[in-house]
């Protein structure tokens, strides 16, 4: 009879015939057991990191899968090369997969009219143009070119507040951005 | 021959080479768990990489209540919480500011005093307690001899999962085992508890709550290296001070032949919700089959139905 | 994990900063000991060799007597305090001390509440001897010589026996041999008198000789990815990058705002600084004929901070308002009127991962259940644009050990979402092209910017790493810097962030190298960058002592070696590489060369580290104790009362606002964080697996104020200030001891994690609602530690009932009536 059949995957069958008599261990396994492999091993790739949340910068993996034409993370956990970190990570690090891909996360954009008790949906491309437009028109209606007989060149009519989980380049062109359009009312987490 | 012990011998006491007994001709070394309790800082970073690799199901966010139990609210072990973290508050109520005193060379804290345990020491002695507990992969473990259906088995690491697709949800199990530790989920029925991540351990990665750990309590190795490294542990803990320190399921000689997942506690076992010795509950299982010896056969016969069972 | 002593004070390390806390174990292993000083005992304390609570707001009386100890006791490391501080420098006969002024330094103006430092300036003299009764090293005694075990005991209920072991240890484990850290965080900066509370502490290091160090310093612990970041390339008002300040209305022309900045020391530099910045962003239109476009900058004149900014939104002066990953209906102080402001606004974009509140204010906001705001009364219009993931995008963060780390791109953000750099950059291109072909001054210098950069996809990303590379400067021929040596003030080098520099040296991006840590030195060099040059402990020099040697073998870190005729060690020398110790600087050099061989402190105008501090602060040149804004106490130390500079904004008819009488609002409250919540939550309550481990919000008392109060474990209570009261479920817990202070009784202490709000998996009140608008008048920071409340048992009254609660308590109070 081949013990690799159906008979052979019988645990009873193996108990009586194996090693493992009390049918604790090799005789009782199962399919799902024998298949068993971590996830990871699957990822189509893995890249290097850094936890979002606190400034500690604990160096992250994370693994990425194509399914059905999608990327998708499949696990990120701490990346033990790391000099801060040596692979650790906090209760929130190693739930910074469910912060990507969980579903409470707003994918698209929401807008409010004034007054409205609702929202609705509205396009990228149509929001980034409403923005525009209302930024050009807020600067030329609050631009203050002196202030008290000096020259001050700016605006205080639209504010910008960050917070700490901007990459430097982000926070770089925001910087730029409001500066060259000489908006002053810049501030960020770091002072709160 | 090595598979002729006796029965006893192989539900009780001492055993070596668990692995061995499961079958497992060739096999990697027993790993375990090491929590070493006195570096836990309660973080729960265990709890969430468990929950976040096992894919272990969302509570119901209506039911999310503050337990009022220190900073647990967790609570306990459970079919979808396979670490849980304990947190014990001990010290004086509204300890105060302490009468004056004069001081000594003593009072320069060094290593010797670390813990205030010394009786000269001015601060009132506020502890708070915070272990990470988990399934202690029992070197005879009661839940793997109880289980008709053979869902529960001992890997070749040594470790004890169980199998979803073998569990027919009977909990013959849950009232097993001496810890409370494996419990049935709700909405499926099946039993579930701590893996030891096995599918990590295949891919020869450590467990994931191991891996997190920010400062190393959880230690995760081959279950030799892990006793003499707490051994070694106890030692310099007591060195400096700590004399509470001691181990607990580190011993193969004790009720459940020693744990695969052991623990360095600062107090009594029962503080932190451990039974204090332990014993497998199938410990005098042997002498009730001589007491019912036919019973052993309708056992097989039941295994066969329930696997048949589960086929499609 | 090179000190022999640890003291954490003013941050919860283990539970804010818990994977960095590995290597304060790892220390405590290796025998350091561990002192953590808080209000509560917390998961920092459990491994802590000794806790000790104190009250809020009492920090500079603890650290004072510390200072008091170390000076009085003659403990201090003399060779180290007389070459590389400032403790030779004598001050002018003018100079009045605090301790001779009632608790004000001279040069105060009671009618603008600030001060003229003129009296604060050295003479240019210097004691080495350290006698003469103006040396900063005399007055320094005399001003801390009633800061006494006493004293601490009554300002911060520290017992002195506590005091004690805490000073004996950190003289033995400070000097040639050892090294003490200090590490601290927001306990520290959330207070009017925030930026005094590091002042003090640094004094104290300098004095023990613990900067420069390794195993020493003074660590600051930031709570977010990039927060240092943040600062380094300011999203910040005052600032441009790389510190350099933003101009002021007197600052006419480039030449009068260098002024401004100090002609010696690296900042002696601070011309190629910043054309090399106005290069990178006005390119071939900054010429030195037009300044380098320098007069396209806008100039602040005063306090623009956020507090500012949201009163002025109440005003109805702003029209529209960015939130960049940022919740301030729950994360900033005065949360309500946070939400009142964002009613007023005519527009208000929020770029963020999920609906937060600071979104749905309009509709969710607590004011809309008290009947104070109504949906359909509120015009704001609101676009919500959600943002990527940060796997979703590549780019630097900057940890708080000034380390800039790639993060590389993982997969595409989904839907509409996209990165904070694409917004950016695609909302100016947009700006731009609709303002093409003005002719307006005021349109220049944004049609003059340099703004293209590459892009890559459907969407049109720009690239990061084109970004940092501008950041990182470029020469005359396009060849990307080494680092800010190379910089020039000709406009020949453009630079976006001269600290920065190097981070992209060799065309290579150092901020993504991971060498593993097992594969190179216990310093790390390569891993990441870490500014300036990257340097991984700043003013090294000082760990060798005057001749260049190690101070030790045991502490030997960055030394000269002659015979190389350079600076080496384990380190980055943060040193010009091959200037001996025994340089000393001609008569009237500037810049680097102004200073000498042993002068370590090397950002410093003199070299020198400052223990007294004679420009650049609003509170005085020494650390001073004054009560927090809100206190059950009087100043055990001083006439003057509290921060004499602070600013909290009285005259704005902004509601509730006002601080509170202690009678009424009898005990102290404090917020904090949860190492299982992210600040506002928007990162945390939102997901399941952090939601449950702390699912409500609670208030944790001892039992003797639950006992006073009526108050039940696990049961409600109301927590009342002068702004606002909300609910939150109670801890009785032992680990939070009243204190008892000789001569007035009790103090109690309640304290409340801020996480909730009103969306995401969990919900709760807005701890922040509570806290007053009033801030450290240096670096506007608010006063989010402290403040004085009352506690009762049960849930707050729902609807109006609740306004009318909080109106009861401050006409009991002797409070303004809402207006």
């Amino acid at each position: 009879m081949d013990p690799r059949g159906r008979l052979g995957k019988w645990p009873v069958y193996r108990q009586l015939t194996g090693r493992d008599q009390l049918g604790r261990g090799t005789a009782a396994r199962s399919p799902g057991t024998e298949a068993a492999a971590p996830r990871t091993e699957s990822a189509d790739r893995v890249v290097s990191s850094i936890c979002p949340y606190c400034a500690v910068g604990c160096g992250q993996l994370v693994y990425v899968a194509r399914r059905d034409g999608t990327d998708a993370v499949t696990q990120i956990e701490g990346d033990p090369d790391s000099p801060v970190s040596r692979g650790r990570l906090c209760p929130k690090g190693a739930a910074s997969k469910q912060l990507v891909t969980h579903p409470g996360r707003q994918t698209t954009v929401l807008y409010r009219r004034p007054y409205a008790a609702e929202w609705e949906p509205l396009s990228l491309d149509r929001a980034m143009d409403m923005i525009a437009d209302r930024v050009v028109a807020a600067r030329e209606q609050t631009w203050q070119e002196t202030w008290q007989g000096k020259r001050v060149a700016r605006t205080m009519g639209f504010a910008s507040l960050g917070g700490a989980t901007l990459d430097n380049e982000e926070n770089y062109l925001i910087k730029k951005l409001w500066t060259a359009m000489g908006a002053i009312q810049i501030e960020n987490q770091a002072r709160i | 021959m090595k598979h002729q012990a006796s029965v006893a011998s192989r539900l009780y006491g001492r055993l070596d080479d668990v692995s061995g007994e499961a079958g497992y001709a060739e096999h990697p070394p027993r790993v375990g768990f090491f929590t070493d309790t006195s570096v836990c800082i309660g973080c729960k970073a265990c709890e969430v990489a468990c929950k976040e690799w096992n894919a272990l199901p969302d509570p119901d966010a209506g039911v999310l209540k503050l337990s009022g139990e220190s900073y647990d609210n967790t609570s306990a072990l459970g079919a979808s919480s396979w670490r849980h973290v304990a947190f014990i508050e001990q010290g004086p109520l509204d300890a105060g500011a302490p009468a004056a005193g004069g001081l000594s060379p003593a009072d320069v804290l060094g290593p010797a005093l670390a813990g205030l345990a010394s009786p000269d020491s001015v601060a009132p002695a506020t502890r708070w307690l915070m272990a990470s507990d988990v399934c202690k992969h029992c070197t005879h473990a009661a839940c793997l001899d109880v289980c008709p259906t053979g869902a529960l088995v001992r890997t070749e690491f040594g470790t004890v999962i169980v199998q979803s697709d073998v569990c027919n949800g009977c909990a013959y199990c849950v009232s097993a085992c001496p810890f409370g530790v494996i419990d049935r989920r709700e909405d499926d029925g099946r039993a579930w508890k701590c893996t030891m991540c096995y599918d990590r351990l295949r891919g020869g990665m450590e467990p994931a709550c191991a891996k997190a750990c920010p400062t190393d309590s959880i230690q995760f190795g081959p279950l030799d290296e892990l006793r003499v490294t707490a051994a070694a542990r106890v030692q310099e803990l007591h060195a400096s001070g700590v004399t509470d320190a001691r181990l607990y399921g580190a011993d193969p000689d004790d009720g459940i032949g020693g744990a695969g997942a052991f623990f360095l506690l600062l107090d009594e076992p029962e503080v932190y919700g451990l039974p204090p010795n332990p014993v497998v509950t199938t410990k005098d299982l042997p002498a009730m089959w001589k007491w019912a010896g036919g019973a052993a056969a309708l056992l097989v016969a039941g295994v066969a139905a329930a696997f048949a069972g589960r086929r499609p | 994990m090179n000190s022999d002593c640890i003291v954490i004070a003013g941050s919860n390390m283990a539970e804010c900063h818990p994977v960095a806390f590995q290597w304060v174990v790892e220390a405590k292993r290796r025998g350091a000991t561990i002192i953590h000083v808080d209000p509560r005992f917390t998961r920092t304390s459990a491994l802590a060799d000794l806790h000790v609570p104190n009250r809020v707001g009492g920090d500079v009386v603890f650290l004072g007597a510390l200072i008091n100890h170390v000076l009085s006791g003659g403990h201090e490391f003399r060779e180290y305090v007389t070459a590389y501080t400032n403790a030779a420098d004598i001050l002018p006969e003018e100079y009045v001390d605090a301790e001779d002024g009632a608790g004000l330094f001279s040069g105060y103006d009671p009618a603008t509440r600030s001060y003229d430092n003129a009296t604060w300036r050295p003479t240019g003299e210097r004691d080495l001897t350290l006698s003469h009764p103006r040396c900063v090293f005399q007055v320094l005694k005399r001003h801390f010589a009633r800061y006494t075990p006493e004293r601490v005991q009554r300002a911060c209920g520290i017992s002195p026996q506590d005091f004690s072991r805490i000073a004996a240890t950190l003289v033995s484990c400070s000097g040639r041999e050892r090294t003490t850290a200090w590490v601290y965080a927001v306990g520290w900066t959330q207070h009017t008198t925030g930026v005094q509370h590091i002042r003090t502490a640094a004094i104290l290091q300098l004095l023990l000789g613990n900067m420069g160090r390794p195993g020493g310093g003074i660590l600051a612990l930031r709570g977010h990815a990039s927060i240092q970041g943040s600062t380094d390339i300011p999203t910040l008002f005052d600032l441009l990058p790389g510190y350099l300040p933003m101009p002021r209305p007197d600052d006419v022309s480039l030449e009068r705002y260098l002024t401004r900045i100090p002609d010696t020391g690296f900042w002696g530099n601070k011309r190629s600084y910043l054309v090399s910045l106005l290069k990178a962003w006005f390119g071939d239109a900054a010429t030195a004929e037009n300044d380098f476009c320098f007069g396209a900058l806008p100039r602040i004149s005063g306090d623009h901070g956020t507090y500012r900014t949201v009163l002025d939104m109440i005003e109805g002066k702003i029209k529209g308002y960015f939130l960049w990953g940022q919740n301030p209906a729950v994360g900033s102080a005065g949360a309500r009127l946070q939400r009142l402001a964002m009613a007023k606004l005519s527009w208000l974009v929020v770029r963020d991962l999920t609906v937060i509140e600071s979104a749905a204010f309009w509709k969710n906001s607590p004011e809309i259940a008290t009947g104070e705001l109504r949906t359909d009364q509120i015009g704001t219009e609101v676009f919500f644009i959600p943002a990527a993931s940060h796997v979703e995008k590549g780019g630097t963060f900057t940890n708080t050990q000034r380390m800039l780390q790639w993060h590389h791109k993982a997969l595409d953000p989904p839907a509409d979402a996209r990165s904070d750099l694409w917004f950016a950059y695609h909302l100016g291109k947009r700006i731009r092209a609709r303002l093409a072909g003005s002719t307006a001054a005021r349109d220049r210098g944004l049609l003059n910017l340099t703004w293209e950069y590459p892009e890559s996809g459907e969407e049109a990303e720009p690239a990061a790493e084109a970004v940092l590379q501008e950041v990182n400067g470029r020469g005359p021929d396009g060849r990307l810097l080494s680092g800010f040596a190379e910089l020039k003030g000709d406009g020949s080098t453009a630079c976006g962030c001269w600290i920065y520099s190097g981070c992209f040296a060799g065309g290579v991006n150092q901020t993504a190298r991971r060498r593993p840590h097992t594969e190179q030195s216990w310093v790390a060099p390569e891993w990441g960058w870490a500014w300036p040059a990257n340097r991984r402990i700043l003013y090294n020099r000082a760990s060798a002592d005057p001749a260049g040697r190690p101070w030790s073998e045991a502490k030997a870190y960055v030394w000269w070696d002659a015979e190389a005729g350079q600076w080496t060690g384990h380190d980055v020398p943060d040193f010009e590489r091959g200037k001996p110790p025994d340089f000393v600087p001609e008569p009237g050099a500037a810049g680097p060369a102004a200073l000498g061989g042993a002068d370590p402190f090397i950002m410093q105008r003199d070299g020198k580290g400052a223990l007294f501090v004679s420009a650049g602060l609003a509170d005085g040149p020494l650390p001073t104790h004054y009560e927090p804004a809100e206190s059950p106490l009087v100043n055990a130390l001083y006439k003057q009362d509290d921060s004499p500079v602070a600013k909290s904004y009285p005259d704005h008819p902004a509601t509730h606002n006002q601080l509170g009488g202690a009678a009424v609002y009898p005990f102290v409250v404090t917020t904090y964080r949860l190492t299982e919540h992210h600040t506002a939550g928007g990162m945390s309550r939102t997901l399941s697996r952090l939601a449950e481990l702390q699912p409500e919000l609670f208030c944790e008392v001892s039992p003797s104020l639950a006992a006073l109060r009526g108050l039940e474990n696990g049961g409600w209570a109301t927590i009342i200030t002068a702004r606002a009261a909300i609910e939150a479920r109670v801890l009785v817990t032992r680990r939070v001891r009243p204190l008892r202070i000789p001569g007035e009784g009790v103090i109690h202490q309640i304290g409340l994690p801020y996480h909730w709000g009103s969306e995401g998996m969990v919900t709760g009140d807005t701890v922040n609602d509570l806290l007053p608008f009033v801030v450290d008048p240096n670096v506007f920071i608010q006063e989010s530690k402290v403040a004085t409340c009352d506690v009762k048992p049960g849930r707050r009254p729902r609807g109006p009932a609740l306004t009318d609660l909080v109106m009861r308590y401050r006409r009991e109070a002797g409070l303004e009536e809402d207006r």
